[in-house]
């Protein structure tokens, strides 16, 4: 084996495959993979969730975290915004012919991490190579099963007027860490990604309180898409408080630099939820004592009026629509 | 147009300097304000300062504010 | 790193609540006489709807956008060009991130990316001198938009190439210039206004000199205003000062950043490499001496001038009506297109596409006024 780097001979089935795959395994060991068998067999009782992502993160290393890490919170959360305790999830890899090895070794090693913290098992996976250009680096697949308790029934579709809507902590994190990595940009900034696995938070959300109608983690498109999203699922109006939310300095600052708005940047270790009046409170308290929860904060309501709109109260007291964004955020100079 | 924010100079190399802005930092020219010091805030615009900016109008606009906010009629 | 300063020092200050709410009882008491506002720079455009200003202010003034967003003026003749450039071989184009999805003709530069083209986006001119160092075998066409805030830091970027012998870096220049289109707007005859709010950035580089003729001639109340809710209501107190005492003058309401005199070594760099000429600007047409070119002596770094490109012929898209919008005698709100087949997601004029388009402005932040 190349010690240096992946070739495409590592995707192509031999011994060096072979040989790339052992060397992953001690990262990821578990009974179930161990096996690797061509598919992994294990009991659920129950409903259960399922969900799946790929994950291009470009640059794949960034302040805070990596693709690695980013594709295995990504998919446990996604499990989690359904009440779901993430049990299982798959891995696949595409790898750019050239990607050092040792870069793969620091990712599978943060894979594992967040797979502990998270206490989910990687049981069946897969590994390609392609030519140089047809991937940029590498890219992640993973999709993750996970079991919904008996009586939780929670979806961006399921707020109602008067729920509280909140939200654990900083926005915009994650979008100015890895932009911040981008050529034509480059800039410094001490605030690493959120990039974090929210099924403990969830869990304790659940357990303190019974009148959680929707959860969703604003990772692409900001908070001001799902809160978007709920508008229109749940045909409520959402009325926010600028004042009322939550973002680093630093985030800011960078936003104010590259002309950017916090609501619609990406983040990854944040949730919104739409939670019973009379919860709120519980909810909150049960966040707060949550080391993903520190932050959290009630940053507006559902209402009857403008159902599918989302309005907010600028400090000055004006309202003004946050709409979806569209496209991709480009930085500007006006 | 011109997005432009407050940056802290912090170092200064030749025509270039590195500014602070709430902990971002970031490698900018200084070709536009060559009387730019260390501890000067300039108006960054596009990886340019395009201005010092001056501290005593600033305060004196707020006090402007102020005093206009007071009058009443 | 470094350490935190004093949380968005000249920035936080000015968005006090409690100054802007007193600040805005005194307006509405003072004002009287119909006030017809009109602002000229695109942040302005977007700090009024972002902070919904307009709702707060008295019946009496009446807010108008004019054509202060480059890119919104750019026209289509101009951006096939860069797109054409894009797809030539071995050139990199190199653009800020607002020109990326403006719609030329036939395309755009994120088309034309999608179509092989190398264009890439930089937040500074710098960066795209980076990029042509690092691929010296490839020709780096830097798309110059922008006015006078931002011409000056080309112009800088021309010099620095010069200096270090830089052989592979180009600037088409879309560049344009703000008080001529001020005064070609009023010759127009299609607005009639009492005061104008003068750009705040555009300012920090030529001044407030440059303004008088309009007090003088036209006889139109000016304040350059900063960009936070409390420099442009500031702005608006002057304004309406000047219209109820009857008298017109130009007053510098953003005095931490713009002298009378402006910035010499930044006019000076922009002297240097450019000359005025006339300019294509979207809407509006051709107006003489409002645009800036590059001088001969640095014909080398010209894009317009080292490549033989086909643009195609211009073609401007059916009921767009951009051009009025931009001459403020439209809003939004009558353009048929508006939120039916124009929108954000599929934008037919320049206006819905650039963050500071007026256009962009009422879709993102909902206006029915």
């Amino acid at each position: 084996m190349n010690d240096d780097r992946i070739l495409l001979a590592h995707g192509s089935g031999g011994k060096l495959m072979h040989d790339l795959i052992q060397s992953f395994l001690p990262d990821l060991a578990n009974p179930i993979l161990d096996k690797l068998d061509d598919s992994a067999v294990f009991e659920v009782s129950g409903r259960l969730a399922f969900t799946t992502d790929s994950y291009t993160v470009n640059p794949i290393f960034f302040p805070g975290g990596d693709i690695g890490k980013l594709s295995v919170c990504g998919t446990v959360n996604d499990l989690a915004m359904s009440g779901a305790r993430p049990l299982y999830l798959s891995l696949a890899f595409i790898i750019e012919e050239g990607l050092p090895v040792t870069d793969l070794k620091k990712i599978l090693t943060s894979i594992r991490e967040a797979a502990d913290e998270a206490g989910v098992k990687i049981v069946t996976g897969d590994t390609k190579v392609v030519n140089q250009g047809n991937a940029d680096k590498l890219f992640i697949n993973t999709a993750g099963v996970g079991a919904v308790p008996e009586g939780v029934d929670i979806s961006a579709a399921n707020a109602k007027p008067g729920d509280k809507i909140i939200l654990n902590g900083n926005i915009g994190d994650h979008g100015i860490a890895v932009l911040s990595q981008r050529e034509g940009l480059k800039f410094h900034t001490p605030v690493p990604s959120d990039c974090a696995p929210l099924n403990g938070l969830v869990a304790d959300m659940l357990s303190a309180a019974a009148g959680i109608h929707s959860l969703r983690d604003p990772t692409r498109g900001g908070l001001a898409t799902t809160l978007n999203d709920f508008a229109e699922q749940s045909k409520v109006g959402i009325r926010l408080e600028e004042d009322k939310i939550p973002v680093a300095k630093a985030v800011l600052a960078a936003c104010e630099l590259l002309g950017f708005d916090p609501l619609y940047i990406a983040n990854e270790g944040k949730l919104v939820a739409a939670v019973a009046p009379e919860d709120a409170d519980k909810t909150l308290a049960s966040m707060k004592s949550n080391k993903y929860g520190a932050g959290s904060v009630i940053i507006g309501e559902a209402v009857a009026e403008h159902a599918g709109q989302v309005i907010m109260k600028t400090s000055l007291g004006a309202s003004r629509i946050v709409d979806m964004p569209v496209g991709e955020l480009l930085p500007r100079i006006c | 147009m011109c997005l432009a924010i407050p940056a802290l100079i912090k170092s200064i190399n030749g025509q270039q300097a590195g500014v602070d802005i709430e902990g971002v930092t970031r490698d900018i020219s200084l070709q536009l304000t060559p009387e730019a010091k260390v501890g000067d805030y300039v108006l960054l615009h596009t990886g340019y300062a395009i201005s010092v900016i001056d501290a005593a109008e600033a305060e004196e606009t707020l006090e402007l504010l102020k005093e206009l906010s007071e009058a009443g009629t | 790193m470094t350490e935190i300063e004093i949380f968005m020092k000249f920035v936080e200050e000015y968005r006090d609540p409690e100054l802007g709410k007193k600040l805005l009882d005194r307006i509405h008491k003072r004002s009287r006489k119909p006030a017809r506002l009109m602002e000229f720079c695109g942040g302005h455009t977007v700090a009024i709807f972002k902070h919904g200003l307009r709702q707060l202010l008295p019946p009496s003034i009446e807010m108008l956008s004019g054509p202060g967003c480059p890119v919104c003026v750019t026209a289509s003749a101009d951006l096939d060009k860069a797109i054409a450039l894009g797809h030539l071989p071995d050139v990199i184009i190199t653009s800020f991130g607002d020109m990326v999805r403006v719609p030329g003709s036939r395309s755009s530069l994120q088309k034309a990316k999608a179509e092989g083209a190398d264009v890439r986006i930089v937040y500074s001119a710098q960066d795209a001198l980076t990029i042509a160092h690092e691929n010296p075998e490839k020709s780096v066409v830097f798309i110059g938009i922008g006015f006078e805030t931002t011409a000056p830091t080309i112009a800088a970027s021309i010099l620095q190439a010069e200096h270090e012998k830089l052989k592979n870096y180009y600037v088409l220049s879309l560049h344009k210039v703000c008080p001529p289109i001020m005064k070609a707007i009023l010759d127009l005859g299609e607005v009639n206004l009492n005061g104008i709010i003068c750009p705040g950035h555009v300012s920090v580089i030529i001044g407030s000199h440059p303004y008088q003729f309009l007090a003088d001639d036209y006889k139109i109340a000016c304040a350059v205003s900063g960009f936070e809710p409390l420099d442009i209501l500031l702005a608006v107190d002057r304004l309406v000062e000047q219209i109820e005492s009857g008298q017109p003058g130009v007053e510098i309401a953003y005095r931490r950043g713009v002298k009378p005199e402006g910035n010499r070594a930044a006019l000076s760099l922009m002297e240097t490499v450019f000359e005025i000429g006339e300019a294509n600007w979207r809407g509006i047409g051709v107006v003489p001496e409002s645009g800036l070119q590059i001088k001969s002596q640095y014909e080398k770094y010209d894009a317009g001038k080292n490549f033989k490109i086909d643009p195609g012929p211009t073609h401007e898209p059916k009921g767009c009506i951009c051009g009025s919008i931009l001459r403020g005698v439209s809003t939004p709100l009558e353009c048929k297109l508006f939120r039916e087949t124009c929108t954000p997601e599929h934008p037919v004029g320049p206006c819905m596409v650039s963050a500071e388009g007026s256009c962009a402005a009422y879709y993102q932040y909902g206006s029915n006024k």
